[in-house]
C-alpha cells in the first residue's frame, strides 16, 4: 500500500524576533559563508498516512497544524503533499 | 473549611513541590493533582507550576495543554475559579487560550536565573490583592523561553484594560514586549507570572518572603468569593 507523505512547515511569523536565525545569520560570514542577508529558523513535521491523501484528510491535517503544530499567535504554517513514496 | 489549592504535576513539572509548599505557607491545603486525571478532586483554585513539561517539545506547554487535566482546568478558569500559571504554567496558558501572547526564547539566547525586581501593576486580580498597586518585590526568575510577545492590538488591550500584572524593574531579562512579566484575563482570576513567587516564600531559601502574597491573595479571594 503507498504511503503518503505531507510535509507541514512551521515558521516565526515575519514580525516575530527569531534569536535563534539570528544567532546562525551571525555565525555564518565567520564560517566563510558571505552575503546572506537574514536567516529565519523554521519547523518541518513529515507525517505520512495510512490512507489516501484526499481533501478530508489534508483539511485533517490542516486543522491538526492549526490546533497543535503551529501556535498561530505566533507561527505561519504551510500543508503540502510531497510525494507518493512506496 | 481549609481552602483547597490544587497543584498539577506534568510529566516534567519540577516547582510542584515548591508551589504546594508555598500553598501550606499561606494557609491553604495543598492538593496534588496528576495531569492525566480530569478530576480536580474538589480544589478551589489550581497553580500550573513551572518546569519543562513534557519536554518543552513542540512547543514550552503546547503538548501539557491537551493534557485531561487542562479540558476541566480550561473549563472551571472560563467560569470563575482562580488558577496560576507560573513560567511553564504560564506557557501552558498561553498555549490553551486562557491568556493572550505567547512566550518564545529570550532575547538573549541564554537561560537566565536571577533575583528579580517587579512591580506588581494590578492588585485587583485573584492573585495579587495581598499586595498593593506599585509595589515593588524581589523574586527568582529562571527562564529560556520567557520572552512574553503579542501584536501591537493585543498589547494594547493588555494595557488599556489594567491586564498587565506585574513588570521587570531595572532589567528586562528576555526582552519581553513592555516589560511584561506577567498578565491577567478580562475576569482577573487567570493569572500567568514568568518569575517564581513560589521561591520567594521563606527566608532561608529565597532572596526575600515577597512572593508569599500570591499564594495569600488567592486565600482571601475565595474567603470573600
Amino acid at each position: 500500500m503507498p504511503v503518503a507523505r505531507v510535509v507541514v512547515d512551521v515558521m516565526l511569523k515575519p514580525e516575530i524576533l527569531d534569536p535563534q536565525g539570528q544567532a546562525v545569520q551571525r555565525a555564518l560570514p565567520r564560517l566563510g559563508f558571505d552575503g546572506i542577508a537574514d536567516v529565519r529558523q523554521g519547523k518541518r513535521f513529515e507525517l505520512e498516512l495510512e490512507g489516501p491523501v484526499d481533501e478530508a484528510a489534508l483539511a485533517r491535517i490542516r486543522e491538526a497544524a492549526e490546533t497543535f503544530l503551529a501556535n498561530t499567535v505566533i507561527e505561519d504554517f504551510t500543508v503540502r503533499v510531497e510525494e507518493e513514496a512506496k | 473549611m481549609t481552602t483547597r489549592v490544587g497543584v498539577v504535576t506534568f510529566p516534567g513539572s519540577l516547582d510542584d513541590r515548591d508551589a504546594q509548599r508555598a500553598v501550606r505557607l499561606a494557609g491553604a491545603e495543598p492538593v496534588a493533582l496528576w495531569h492525566r486525571d480530569k478530576d480536580l478532586h474538589q480544589v478551589d483554585a489550581v497553580v500550573l507550576p513551572g518546569g519543562f513539561s513534557y519536554g518543552d517539545y513542540l512547543r514550552c506547554g503546547a503538548i501539557s495543554r491537551f493534557s485531561p487535566v487542562m479540558e476541566t482546568v480550561i473549563e472551571q478558569a472560563k467560569l470563575g475559579m482562580p488558577v496560576l500559571g507560573i513560567c511553564n504554567g504560564f506557557q501552558v496558558l498561553c498555549e490553551s487560550h486562557l491568556l493572550p501572547g505567547a512566550l518564545t526564547r529570550n532575547d538573549s539566547l541564554h537561560f537566565i536565573c536571577r533575583d528579580q525586581k517587579l512591580r506588581i501593576e494590578n492588585a485587583g486580580t485573584a492573585w495579587t490583592r495581598d499586595y498593593s498597586a506599585g509595589q515593588e518585590i524581589v523574586v527568582p526568575l529562571k527562564n529560556g523561553e520567557g520572552r512574553f510577545v503579542a501584536d501591537e492590538h493585543v498589547l494594547d488591550e493588555l494595557e488599556a484594560e489594567g491586564r498587565v500584572v506585574a513588570r521587570y524593574l531595572d532589567v528586562n531579562p528576555n526582552g519581553s514586549y513592555r516589560d511584561i512579566a506577567g498578565i491577567t484575563n478580562a475576569a482577573g482570576n487567570v493569572v500567568g507570572l514568568m518569575p517564581h513567587p513560589e521561591h520567594a516564600v521563606e527566608p532561608l531559601t529565597g532572596p526575600t518572603t515577597e512572593g508569599l502574597g500570591f499564594f495569600t491573595s488567592v486565600l482571601k479571594q475565595l474567603v470573600n468569593a
